[in-house]
């Protein structure tokens, strides 16, 4: 299975909390990490429009076409997002350093995609 | 055999599982917290309005965070788009949530069309506080006004949120009122979504 994605949680104002690159093939080329933030980036602005959420949105650029796992994939990582909201000192909007945060998104992804 | 019948520890709090809310805090213990964090503020600051707005921001990151937390855990991560939505939402679910009943009551306002008005005959946080003639007309509903506003923010909708009371013939308690007023641009999307 070579799938790639890169996963993205971006909040208000469009700035990035948080960037992911997962997947099982052999680590990417540098360009191609950058590529896949443009194309997010640009998907932004469509979703913004039609959507209009403007709290944290949850991006995902995808290969495989997974419906299910994907909206499950969401859900998990939504309710992580939650649970580091809840931290009183957490200021909101800003990006996400936990170490902790990072593991446990790359093992749902590797469960769900 | 000590250990033995120990709860199950949790490493980090990414792990623990989101509480499932049929918890209940206790009235006291809330309101020694309450009045505790008002009386600090007290002493940090020289005038009322910094105090009221010191209460405000406080109640801003409660707000931010029960949006997000009721939102995952009661609506299936739908959120609200339209006014009215928002309004019944924070009338209904989030003062559930908050002090155990819906709110008394949600009144658009008669002079101008930008604002709303919540009451409540008596408001939780109120209920132990004297407020003394020297500090005029400051009201710890502030704290709530700014959960609200909290909330209409991290829902998309900038507003004005304020705390007044109205005092009522027959009633020897005033009745709190939180005062919201939105701003141009949130009627202007209402407008255009029609």
């Amino acid at each position: 299975m070579t799938t790639t994605a890169c996963f993205i949680v971006v909040s208000k104002n469009d700035i990035p909390i948080y960037e992911a690159e997962v997947g099982s093939t052999v680590r990417q080329k540098q360009e191609q990490a950058h590529q896949h933030q443009f194309i997010l980036h640009a998907a932004l602005d469509l979703v913004q429009d039609l959507a209009w959420t403007t709290s944290a949105i949850l991006m995902l650029l995808h290969d495989s076409r997974n419906e299910d796992g994907i909206k499950n994939f969401f859900q998990e990582v939504h309710e992580l997002y939650v649970k580091t909201l809840l931290n009183p000192l957490y200021l909101i909007g800003s990006r996400i350093t936990s170490a902790h945060f990072d593991t446990r998104v790359r093992a749902l992804a590797r469960k769900y995609l | 055999m000590i250990g033995v019948g120990k709860p199950k520890q949790y490493g980090n709090v990414l792990d623990k599982p989101l509480s499932r809310g049929r918890q209940e805090v206790s009235l006291s213990a809330f309101a020694f917290l309450f009045s505790e964090l008002v009386q600090y503020n007290q002493t940090q600051v020289d005038n009322i309005a910094e105090l009221e707005r010191r209460l405000e921001d406080a109640g801003y990151a409660v707000g931010a965070r029960v949006l997000e937390l009721l939102c995952h855990r009661d609506k299936g991560n739908r959120r609200e788009t339209r006014l009215l939505g928002i309004l019944s939402f924070i009338h209904s679910t989030v003062w559930k949530v908050l002090f155990g009943k819906v709110a008394d009551s949600l009144e658009k306002g008669t002079e101008h069309e930008d604002e709303y008005m919540i009451s409540e005959k008596e408001l939780l946080v109120n209920r132990f506080i004297s407020v003394p003639k020297d500090m005029g007309a400051f009201n710890c509903g502030a704290f709530v006004a700014g959960i609200v506003r909290g909330v209409l923010d991290g829902a998309g909708f900038p507003a004005v949120v304020t705390a007044h009371f109205v005092p009522i013939e027959g009633q020897q308690r005033p009745r709190t009122t939180i005062l919201i007023k939105f701003a141009e641009e949130v009627l202007r999307r209402e407008a255009r979504l029609g």
